[in-house]
């Protein structure tokens, strides 16, 4: 790995966090009203909060968004505090920061993404390789097909429909939250148990909205590799069809799948927000649902920068991870 | 084949295409069921609107929380709506953001695809550039600061279409720039250029008929996309709030906690009507892409 | 001594939208142990078609619609699919024609040998494995460190090389290799023919060499086969074959060749090669041919042998009186 690569990709990356900080930075002044001041005259004089509390939003505020700079003086000082990892102090739930708010639901927003992201991934690769494998049985060919009838719900309306089936008309499921009411958050079997159940529901709306995509573009794949020479090759040398389908013609087609995983990264992270939204799970979504409801917009922005950041970072960590997938990848 | 059919000329003809033409839509089955199921919502908000008031799709219009009945067949809501009355009225705005932002974001799209891959140089580096940067930025999140900096009181059905354009042309202009590219290089161009076209024939009559089912394909792919964009924001409640658009109604239905007290019917209805929307909208695309790109065929 | 392969009356049809293809039609070839076959012909003139069928790797909508090819007393059209799976590389085996994508890309050469081993030989000790991968290398002029590279950083003449010795690790009887140096420019190509050439000797195995190329043939091999419309049409040793070809078709192909004598004329075959959906009848070459006669057009000739050791398809050696009998 040449490091003139990697510094292009860092400086990719810092391209796109600036973009989309430099967006945050100027919508809210081109908006005839500023929401913000509003919403800070309105706190104001709503009160509740000591002088010195207020004092501490009144520097927050005007080192972002102050008006008593210049222009160029107030870019310069937002970029910095962003690239400073500073998204600043929650409106609403004083004195609270926007990156202590997202810390803090952050793990429960992995957790569900990290593992319907996977097993949406597997199952759509499999079961859409499987679909353009000849030699597989038909039965097993057609349990593709419905996944992909499925493509056209969006997660957010699975989600809908699964709580109605499952949660309403069943009910085998909870109707949402990330755990049953009254219960306090321990680490007993009996709590976890419960704090699973209340995922089933969105983790399957994510992965049934997600798996048709994975089907489709893999078995496009697959016929294209099963022309391929090699796979061919593999079966004159006498190899067993397991052999074949899983170093030769999975190998292969996985590789543009994994590209496409990457590119389906920011989907993963709206379905999810939204999806989390919904449930009401205690995730970043909630907490961009609640910012929402409550005019809270430093916390909006800070939430939108902090998922840019991350998703584009990981992008290009992904990208660096291709050599491994691929060995005629070199990165140069 | 030198035997002459007496097959009457003007008899052959009209039957002929109308008969083709439904051979083709037998073999691509997802395009006729998407413009079957695209049909029957038209007809539902055409006889709608026959048969409603409209007001109705509006809060304080009529009794709240019925369940579906004769009178109100999709029951009405928390705040007073007649969801059936809603449903008409909302699956009509939320097709038109739809078509609105997705017309402007082909147009602009297009524009941008063929001046890029046109023109070339600087021009080109610059727009591929911008598109590059924009498209690991989720945009739904720079659609949800510029709805959350807007006052709601304000927002229109219009301003969501806006919205939503704003950062939902990258797609088509990758996909048209990569046309033209490829078309710039076939030989019907070439030959034009050196029988001394000028460039205006050469984009107008030889490159864009050519281009028109990519541009199709394209259209319908972004109506899909700024409708979800558009039904994502009013789900998270950044929607138009006074206005039946189907997100909203989701919304609101979840807000109220509607599964939680037993108001199934609030959330269930707009869901399915969404489904069935974006439903017919993914199958055409994907007929329009088999007739865009005939290679597809092969692959089943 | 028995020959190592024989195939009879082998038939392949393919199905199409617009009719049925003969691509084979009734075949018939006998080889001893290290002989040297070559097989000749035109695109679509069903070589190609010949080796898949001798492998059992015919696809759909192509059928093996009757015949034998018999491997050392084994009748391969006989045997079951795992039973078939087993014989492919280690009784008959084959070398790919696009060298340049017949390798996996994304896993070492050594894991594409080693599979082919596990294969057939589960049981066999990795080291012992490993070790035979490694002679095979050798045995093409191939480094040993080959064995952990990619196909990526090898080049064309050596990932050619590297599918020979893929196709000799089990020491085959029969090696059929489909245009081995198509690929590949002049310099390499003599020298993979030379490798060839040499393992053949090692192994004793028998080779069928299918290829354009008649100059680099008449070096190599000891037979020609022309096949015509998926059809053999003569069959002769190399030396037979290129001063006094007999069927009309292998005449026209020998002085199609290039030589100083007629330098700046180049001769082709009038004529264009016919579609397999719609032969001609009789002697599928009989539009083409120049000494075409009338009973060309009506009855296909049957592969007879003449002056002992060649075979032809041609009504211009049938024994005149055979048809005077008839008529």
């Amino acid at each position: 790995m040449k490091p003139v690569f990697l510094i292009k990709r860092f400086l990719f990356l810092i391209l796109v966090i600036w973009s989309a900080a430099t967006i945050t930075f100027f919508i809210p002044r081109l908006s005839p009203r500023n929401p913000i001041r509003e919403r800070f005259v309105e706190l104001a004089r709503m009160g509740g909060f000591s002088p010195a509390d207020l004092e501490q939003i009144v520097a927050s505020y005007s080192q972002r968004f102050g008006l008593d700079k210049p222009l160029y003086q107030q870019y310069f000082d937002y970029m910095s505090a962003v690239f400073r990892f500073d998204f600043g102090v929650s409106l609403n739930k004083f004195p609270k920061t926007t990156v202590e708010l997202i810390m803090e639901a952050l793990p429960w927003t992995i957790g569900l993404l990290l593992a319907t992201t996977i097993i949406a991934f597997v199952l759509g690769n499999l079961l859409g390789a499987v679909a353009a494998w000849p030699k597989a049985p038909n039965w097993l060919r057609a349990t593709a097909t419905p996944f992909v009838l499925l493509m056209g719900v969006p997660p957010v309306i699975m989600g809908v429909l699964l709580l109605f089936f499952i949660g309403f008309r069943l009910k085998l499921l909870p109707l949402g939250g990330a755990y049953s009411i009254g219960t306090v958050p321990t680490f007993t079997l009996e709590f976890v148990l419960d704090a699973a159940r209340h995922q089933i529901l969105p983790a399957l709306a994510l992965i049934l909205g997600s798996v048709g995509g994975w089907v489709l573009s893999m078995r496009g794949m697959g016929v294209t590799i099963q022309g391929e020479d090699y796979v061919t090759f593999a079966e004159h040398k006498g190899l067993g069809p397991f052999t074949i389908f899983r170093d030769y013609y999975l190998r292969n087609a996985l590789l543009p799948q994994a590209t496409g995983l990457v590119l389906a990264l920011g989907a993963v992270v709206t379905n999810g927000i939204v999806v989390e939204s919904i449930f009401g799970l205690p995730g970043v979504g909630r907490v961009l649902d609640q910012a929402i409801r409550s005019n809270d917009f430093i916390v909006i922005y800070g939430i939108v920068l902090f998922i840019t950041i991350a998703v584009a970072t990981l992008m290009v960590a992904v990208e660096l991870l291709y050599p491994l997938l691929d060995p005629r990848i070199k990165l140069d | 084949m030198a035997t002459v059919t007496a097959v009457p000329q003007p008899q052959f003809r009209q039957p002929g295409r109308a008969r083709l033409l439904i051979g083709y839509l037998r073999r691509n089955l997802s395009l006729l069921i998407g413009l079957v199921m695209l049909a029957g919502l038209v007809l539902f908000t055409l006889i709608g609107l026959l048969t409603i008031d409209p007001k109705d799709a509006y809060p304080l219009s009529v009794p709240t929380r019925r369940p579906p009945s004769l009178e109100y067949p999709f029951g009405t809501d928390f705040f007073g709506r007649d969801l059936y009355a809603a449903m008409v009225v909302g699956l009509w705005q939320t097709a038109l953001i739809g078509v609105l932002a997705g017309a402007i974001g082909t147009f602009i799209g297009t524009v941008l695809g063929f001046v890029s891959a046109y023109f070339g140089g600087w021009v080109d580096n610059t727009i591929k550039g911008i598109c590059q940067i924009l498209t690991p930025i989720p945009v739904l999140l720079i659609q949800i600061v510029i709805a959350g900096s807007l006052d709601k009181r304000y927002v229109t059905i219009y301003t969501m279409a806006l919205i939503v354009v704003l950062l939902a042309w990258m797609g088509p202009t990758l996909v048209i720039r990569s046309q033209v590219l490829s078309m710039k290089e076939r030989q019907f161009v070439a030959v034009a250029k050196l029988s001394g076209v000028s460039e205006w024939e050469i984009i107008f009559k030889e490159i864009l008929p050519n281009l028109l089912p990519f541009i199709a394909a394209a259209f319908v792919a972004q109506v899909f996309s700024a409708m979800i964009a558009s039904f994502y924001l009013a789900v998270l409640g950044l929607g138009p709030l006074r206005e039946p658009l189907l997100g909203n109604i989701i919304w609101a239905a979840q807000s109220q906690g509607a599964f939680f007290n037993g108001w199934w019917w609030w959330p269930i209805i707009p869901s399915v009507a969404i489904v069935l929307i974006l439903g017919s909208l993914a199958l055409i695309n994907m007929g329009l892409d088999e007739l865009a790109n005939p290679r597809v065929r092969r692959t089943e | 001594m028995p020959p190592v392969l024989q195939v009879r009356d082998l038939q392949v049809t393919y199905y199409t939208d617009s009719g049925r293809a003969r691509a084979l039609d009734g075949v018939s070839l006998d080889l001893n142990p290290g002989e040297k076959l070559g097989l000749v012909g035109e695109s679509g003139s069903g070589k190609s078609t010949m080796a898949l069928a001798m492998m059992r790797m015919i696809k759909p909508p192509g059928r093996i619609e009757g015949g034998k090819v018999v491997v050392g007393g084994t009748d391969l059209t006989a045997l079951s699919e795992e039973a078939m799976r087993k014989a492919r590389l280690s009784k008959i085996a084959y070398i790919p024609q696009g060298a340049m994508n017949s390798l996996n890309p994304v896993i070492r050469i050594g894991a594409q040998m080693m599979d082919a081993i596990r294969a057939h030989n589960p049981e066999e000790p990795r080291a012992e494995a490993e070790e035979r991968c490694m002679r095979a290398l050798e045995s093409v002029d191939l480094k040993r460190s080959v064995f952990k590279m990619y196909a990526h950083e090898l080049s064309g003449g050596m990932k050619q090389r590297v599918c020979i010795a893929i196709g000799i690790l089990l020491r085959p009887q029969v090696i059929i290799a489909d245009e081995p140096t198509s690929a590949l420019d002049v310099v390499t190509q003599r020298q993979v023919m030379e490798t060839i050439d040499r393992i053949q000797h090692e192994l004793g195995c028998a080779i069928i060499l299918i290829g354009h190329d008649m100059g680099l043939m008449a070096q190599f091999v000891d037979k020609v086969a022309v096949m015509y419309a998926g059809r053999l049409v003569e069959v002769s040793r190399v030396r037979d074959m290129f001063t006094d070809p007999k069927h009309p078709y292998a005449q026209a192909l020998i002085r199609s060749l290039p030589s100083l004598e007629n330098k700046g004329v180049f001769q082709g075959i009038p004529g264009l090669a016919p579609s397999l959906l719609r032969l001609p009848s009789g002697c599928a070459y009989h539009p083409r041919c120049q000494h075409a006669m009338e009973i060309c057009s009506r009855a296909v000739p049957p592969l007879e042998t003449i002056n002992g050791s060649r075979q032809v398809a041609c009504h211009l050696y049938v024994e005149k009186d055979l048809y005077a009998e008839k008529a």
